[in-house]
């Protein structure tokens, strides 16, 4: 059995819980065992290193430390920011021993990058894991048009956070749909930003980044956008609404996590993956597949 | 922006950029100005100069322009600018320097909302070791004194067992604690 330490971070237990559900009941029918870091804490997001650069190292160094207690080699992290944090502490630490030092005076248990960061898209894309997905689809996914959206993150700069995908148009998440049955449409917005905390702190600026993303799906065709990151999937499902409300449109598009559309392949209870969490009703998209 | 001395600034203002150079790792001096960091970025319709002048400002020792901009407190550092930058150099990381250095020069009245929910957020995780929104939330109402902002979300996040009323305590407060104490701005 495949074995990763899971960082589930702050929003897999809160506004992302779907992604949660859907991410354990995924693993645990693809044989991919996760395992929780004990006593995690958040790695401190964009708040920590716009305010001090140390802080921004030592709060996701405590996690990977932690994680480093477990019988692992590998972690991964759901959320985007989570995971832009890690892959900046083994770019910085990894290349500054001085600085690995001063981080490690401020925890308990030192970070030593036994622990190396993957992906979280790379555990269901590889080669071994889609094929495994392609042999266990129940309900393959016919005629569903999905746009991948990878948003930032996890793809850019690609120099510090993956080597695996294309930064400005990665195809993991798209080969994933593909094996589900489902057809990725082919449009320009899969890693443009949603605004992120621009919602709270600025948010006519994170509807307009909305809008453009939601419009651009909808003129390819999509019936639903499919996210990989929580913060990207709260802008565009909870604050659609605000969207449709500032320009005037209708668009009604589910924002699903891509765990949830794997997990329907895979012929798992739409409720176990947390389907009815979503704001925007994805009744619409379900029925299409077969499904409600 | 006025009219400005250029040989002036730049002697009064030399060891501001060789900070920022040194603090972000970055070596802004590569900048031939191609814009491309500006021409992708999604903030820069909301910024007053495009991440690219920003660059050139700082080469020039602009210091005051450059700390009492807009643009650093929009800039939501997705890193396209870094990852399309001909020259390598990482913009957003200097947009986060240049935020550090803002705050420590005092010149924060365009942040003061990016500050609030900075200072909300990293509270909650000072305090409980994980972000705890409900309280974020309200402690940067508070502060802004925009009491209302996205209370219309509390109660269907509620409902759909999305938040919680209480918030959970990590064992490692302590260590959480000693970790902010012994950092810059993590009061």
């Amino acid at each position: 059995m495949t074995k990763y330490a899971f960082y589930p971070g702050c929003s897999l237990e809160t506004g992302g819980i779907e992604y949660g559900m859907s991410s354990q009941a995924v693993a645990k029918a693809l044989g991919i065992e996760l395992l929780e870091v004990p006593d995690w804490n958040c790695c401190g997001a964009s708040s920590a290193h716009m305010t001090d650069h140390l802080l921004s190292l030592a709060l996701p160094a405590r996690i990977l430390a932690l994680a480093e207690t477990l019988p692992v080699t590998e972690i991964v992290a759901p959320c985007a920011a989570c995971h832009a944090r890690f892959a900046a502490v083994e770019y910085e630490l990894g290349r500054d021993e001085e600085l690995k030092q001063k981080v490690n005076s401020l925890l308990e248990r030192p970070y030593t990058g036994k622990v190396k960061l993957r992906y979280y898209l790379d555990i269901f894309s590889n080669p071994e894991t889609l094929s495994e997905i392609e042999k266990k689809v129940k309900r393959p996914l016919k005629g569903l048009k999905v746009a991948c959206y990878y948003g930032c993150l996890f793809v850019k700069p690609p120099k510090i956070v993956n080597f695996v995908d294309d930064p400005e148009d990665p195809q993991s998440m798209d080969n994933i749909i593909r094996a589900l049955g489902a057809e990725p449409v082919q449009w320009p917005y899969k890693t443009e930003c949603c605004g992120a905390s621009l919602g709270v702190t600025l948010e006519d600026h994170c509807t307009k980044l909305c809008n453009d993303i939601l419009r651009f799906a909808r003129d390819s065709g999509a019936d639903c956008i499919v996210a990989a990151c929580p913060l990207c999937q709260a802008n565009l499902d909870m604050r659609q609404v605000t969207v449709e409300k500032k320009y005037g449109v209708s668009y009604r598009m589910p924002i699903p996590f891509f765990t949830q559309l794997i997990g329907l392949a895979l012929g798992l209870d739409p409720k176990t993956l947390g389907f009815p969490k979503l704001f925007v009703d994805p009744v619409g998209m379900l029925k299409k597949v077969g499904v409600a | 922006m006025g009219e400005v001395n250029l040989s002036q600034v730049m002697d009064r203002n030399r060891s501001f950029v060789d900070r920022v150079i040194e603090e972000s790792g970055q070596d802004i001096r590569q900048c031939y100005q191609c814009a491309k960091c500006s021409g992708g970025c999604p903030g820069s319709s909301a910024m007053d100069y495009p991440p690219n002048q920003i660059i050139r400002m700082l080469m020039l020792g602009m210091k005051e322009e450059v700390l009492k901009s807009h643009t650093i407190w929009v800039c939501m550092g997705c890193n396209t600018c870094t990852t399309r930058c001909i020259r390598d150099i990482q913009v957003a990381a200097v947009m986060d320097t240049l935020r550090q250095e803002a705050v420590r020069a005092g010149y924060v009245d365009k942040a003061k909302l990016v500050l609030s929910f900075n200072e909300s957020f990293l509270w909650t995780v000072r305090t409980f070791g994980r972000l705890f929104e409900p309280g974020m939330a309200m402690m940067n109402n508070l502060k802004t004194g925009n009491f209302m902002k996205d209370m219309q979300f509390g109660l269907p996040l509620m409902l759909k067992g999305k938040a919680s009323m209480f918030p959970h305590r990590i064992k490692g407060r302590r260590e959480m604690k000693k970790i902010f104490d012994q950092v810059r701005g993590g009061k």
